[in-house]
């Protein structure tokens, strides 16, 4: 039987997996960690469907919501694709076991998110992201779905055929267990390994496996990434410790207040908008806080018991009686390897879905409650599409040859000189892109930012391991993973040098309108650093 | 402070005392004084199950556990100790395909009321972080039972308007199964989401005797009770 591989095991890389077993494709599913400790567990606050168009919601709504939040940046007939198949996809979800949150009337609740016109999010409670993957999970449980745990992505193997085009025919891993490297071979191969916001570092609502392998590795193999400069920052992290307050908190009409107790934006515009408004009072040397004390106990236990627990947790504070401390912080990444209206990339068979990908619907600034729709419309969608390609797929290729090479990298590795510490250098860019290639961004800056990116990259060789052995060596994982944000970050700053405007979650201080003319295109890079834009 | 970590043997770092979590505790040795310590974690806010640890005993999430002066660190009990404080939860995570911990059967259009949704709201925010799973005393002398965190969730299934085949669910928690819990709750104590799974299994025990099953215990004194 001809297989798919899916790397990563989050919402996306789950559904995925379903969807090519159901279209009768040998599936794996490969994870760098465990199927339910992916992202997608983080995410609170819902999924948007239009479910019924009685209440003066309707489809064509949700798609000009996320249209306008996208700042011109999304591709229409992937949002209006994406809006359509909502109901359908949410429908999926509950008839797998999902536990929504129900209203009165036996229906799935929904609630208002940023940039909404109408309640639209589906829920539950504030674990939606958890209750979506842990059923995922148990779906593929169901489906005998094979899922390698602990092996991390370190390349796809390519080729070319007579053409000279290029193709993938497997993958290469390290099992972190035992510390060997392993390849599989598969006819066609789906990354959905997530977003690069840890770069941020301390300044990340992330999980720490946030670091983009897969968008480095699908550039490495001779993909192309689009839009890396948009990058989300949400509004409401914890101030300490950057760690989510669930957007449904404002959706449900929390207030961000100043030190002077003051309101000063609407709470309920995107995130961009929001973040943007706060960064210029913190300038201001204001100090920022969400207030949901009116919204009551008995709601707030009920509604966001998460964020109650939190807030109690990280900051020592009870929301119910006292101010939230909060800062933005980098949330998600709207960029991503570059698909086309299939999810496929430019290298034949290999696709790529969910945040590590760019299917062109969340453009400049992503609609809260848009991400876990993205990954079950386009989940289901390129599923179908890996296994049909793997179906008329017959290529076997020698993996031992590449396998060598890899354990031979690791190998020089671990031979580095470990005179500078990367952890302090891993921090020191999630400070320096904080600040420079944050909300606010200008040209000299994010110069600087690059010349320092640069500099680290060549001083590599000093860096490397003070942990030489091979079982569960998590130092050389955290390196490897280091490497690629480090690539990823050139990226990042070359396209937000390139982009001359201000759009969406862009915001450049030394041009701060929007360019149609020459910037309502999506920017797509090579490994080369290289940028076109594209409509 | 110091804290006490169990790798190959128990090692003793120092760290500078600053009210903060275990997990940021971790970080701060892993960073500045030794790159070769082991240990999982991932969202750092209690939701992704990656962090769970033993503390003086007990188990606890490594992000939510404020780390004390003199406090004892070990990996998980009842799983293979792959390096330090990292396991290896293949064997735990596979109780939940032999206890056939999912839904039977894609279903459509059952409508579910909010007392339907609160059945098993508390059941679904399971992260799978394998505390109950190292708390349990039952894995001392059966290794083949199926646990508390599956049984809360073969429990989380059953208990839902969805799952249309109920019985084939009770079928496949009779050996190895509800029966082998000794209902000590030492599950319920450690559970970072308050789940009790000493209480779903005896729902679930509850549903079995519905179904014509009983205490296998109670079967060897009558003697000619057959099904």
């Amino acid at each position: 039987m001809k297989s798919v591989i899916i790397i990563g095991a989050g919402g996306a890389g789950l559904v995925a997996a379903l969807s090519a077993k159901e279209s009768g494709a040998k599936v794996t599913v490969i994870t760098k960690e465990y199927p339910t400790r992916s992202q997608t567990c983080m995410a609170q606050g819902g999924i948007n469907a239009v479910l019924s168009e009685d209440g003066g919601d309707s489809i064509e709504l949700h798609v000009q919501n996320t249209l306008k939040s996208a700042a011109g940046l999304a591709d229409e007939n992937a949002v209006r694709y994406m809006c359509q198949e909502a109901p359908h996809a949410v429908a999926w979800l509950d008839s797998i076991g999902v536990g929504f949150s129900r209203t009165n009337e036996s229906k799935i609740a929904q609630r208002k998110l940023g940039g909404a016109y109408a309640p639209r999010a589906c829920y539950a409670q504030d674990y939606t992201g958890l209750k979506i993957l842990h059923t995922l999970y148990d779906r593929c449980l169901a489906e005998g779905i094979e899922i390698l745990n602990e092996r991390y992505l370190l390349e796809f193997l390519t080729c070319k055929d007579a053409q000279e085009k290029i193709f993938v025919y497997g993958v290469s891993v390290l099992n972190k267990r035992s510390g060997e490297v392993q390849t599989y071979e598969a006819q066609s191969v789906i990354v959905a390994t997530g977003g690069y916001s840890r770069i941020y570092h301390n300044y990340s609502t992330n999980s720490v496996s946030s670091t983009g392998d897969g968008i480095a590795t699908a550039l490495r193999a001779g993909a192309k990434a689009s839009d890396l400069e948009f990058v989300q920052f949400h509004p409401t992290a914890l101030k300490n410790s950057s760690i989510l307050i669930s957007e449904s908190a404002r959706g449900a009409g929390g207030y961000i207040l100043n030190s002077k107790g003051e309101r000063f934006v609407n709470e309920l515009l995107p995130r961009d908008e929001v973040s943007k408004a706060i960064d210029d009072e913190i300038a201001k040397g204001e100090d920022i806080f969400l207030d949901i004390r009116h919204l009551g106990l008995e709601f707030i236990e009920k509604e966001l018991p998460q964020e109650a627990k939190l807030a109690k947790l990280y900051e020592n504070i009870d929301p119910t009686c006292e101010l939230i401390p909060i800062k933005p912080a980098a949330h998600y990444t709207m960029g991503g390897i570059d698909v086309d209206e299939n999810s496929s990339t430019c290298i034949a068979g290999l696709y790529a879905v969910g945040e590590c990908a760019n299917h062109r619907v969340h453009g400049a600034n992503r609609l809260g409650g848009n991400s876990l729709l993205e990954l079950v419309v386009f989940g289901r969608q390129v599923g179908k599409n890996a296994a049909e390609y793997a179906k008329n797929t017959d290529k076997n290729l020698d993996l031992q040859e590449r396998k060598i090479v890899l354990q031979e990298q690791i190998t020089e590795i671990k031979e580095y000189t470990n005179e500078i510490n990367f952890y302090e250098k891993q921090k020191f860019i999630g400070d320096l892109f904080y600040k420079n290639v944050g909300i606010k961004r200008d040209k000299t800056a994010l110069q600087n930012v690059l010349n320092e990116v640069q500099e680290i990259k060549s001083i590599l060789p000093k860096m490397g391991l003070s942990d030489k052995t091979k079982i569960y060596n998590t130092n050389l994982i955290e390196f490897l993973e280091f490497k690629n944000m480090l690539e990823l970050a050139e990226f990042i700053i070359i396209s937000a040098i390139n982009r001359q405007e201000s759009r969406g979650a862009h915001f450049r201080v030394d041009f701060p309108t929007a360019d149609d003319e020459k910037f309502k295109a999506h920017s797509i890079i090579d490994k080369n650093g290289a940028i076109c834009y594209e409509d | 402070m110091k804290i006490n970590i169990k790798r190959d043997s128990v090692v003793c770092y120092e760290i500078e005392a600053k009210n903060q979590t275990l997990l940021e505790a971790l970080n701060e040795i892993k960073i500045t004084q030794d790159c070769s310590l082991a240990y999982n974690s991932g969202c750092r806010s209690s939701v992704c199950g990656s962090c769970a640890v033993r503390v003086n005993g007990r188990e606890v999430l490594a992000c939510s556990y404020h780390v004390q002066d003199g406090d004892f660190v070990e990996p998980l009990n009842n799983t293979p100790v792959i390096r330090d404080l990292v396991v290896d939860m293949d064997k735990a995570y596979a109780f939940n395909a032999k206890a056939k911990a999912y839904q039977s059967s894609i279903t459509s259009s059952v409508l579910l009321s909010h007392e339907d949704e609160k059945l098993n709201e508390v059941q679904s925010n399971c992260i799978l972080c394998g505390s109950c799973y190292s708390a349990c005393p039952v894995y001392a002398i059966n290794s083949e039972f199926l646990g508390p965190f599956s049984l809360t969730r073969v429990w989380r299934y059953v208990s839902d308007k969805r799952e249309l085949n109920k019985k084939e669910k009770i079928d496949t928690v009779q050996i190895n199964g509800v029966w082998d819990c000794t209902l000590c709750n030492a599950c319920t104590l450690v559970c970072p989401q308050g789940i009790s799974s000493k209480a779903d299994i005896e729902k679930l025990r509850a549903r079995s005797v519905m179904f014509g099953y009983m205490d296998p215990s109670f079967s060897n004194f009558g003697g000619g009770l057959s099904f």
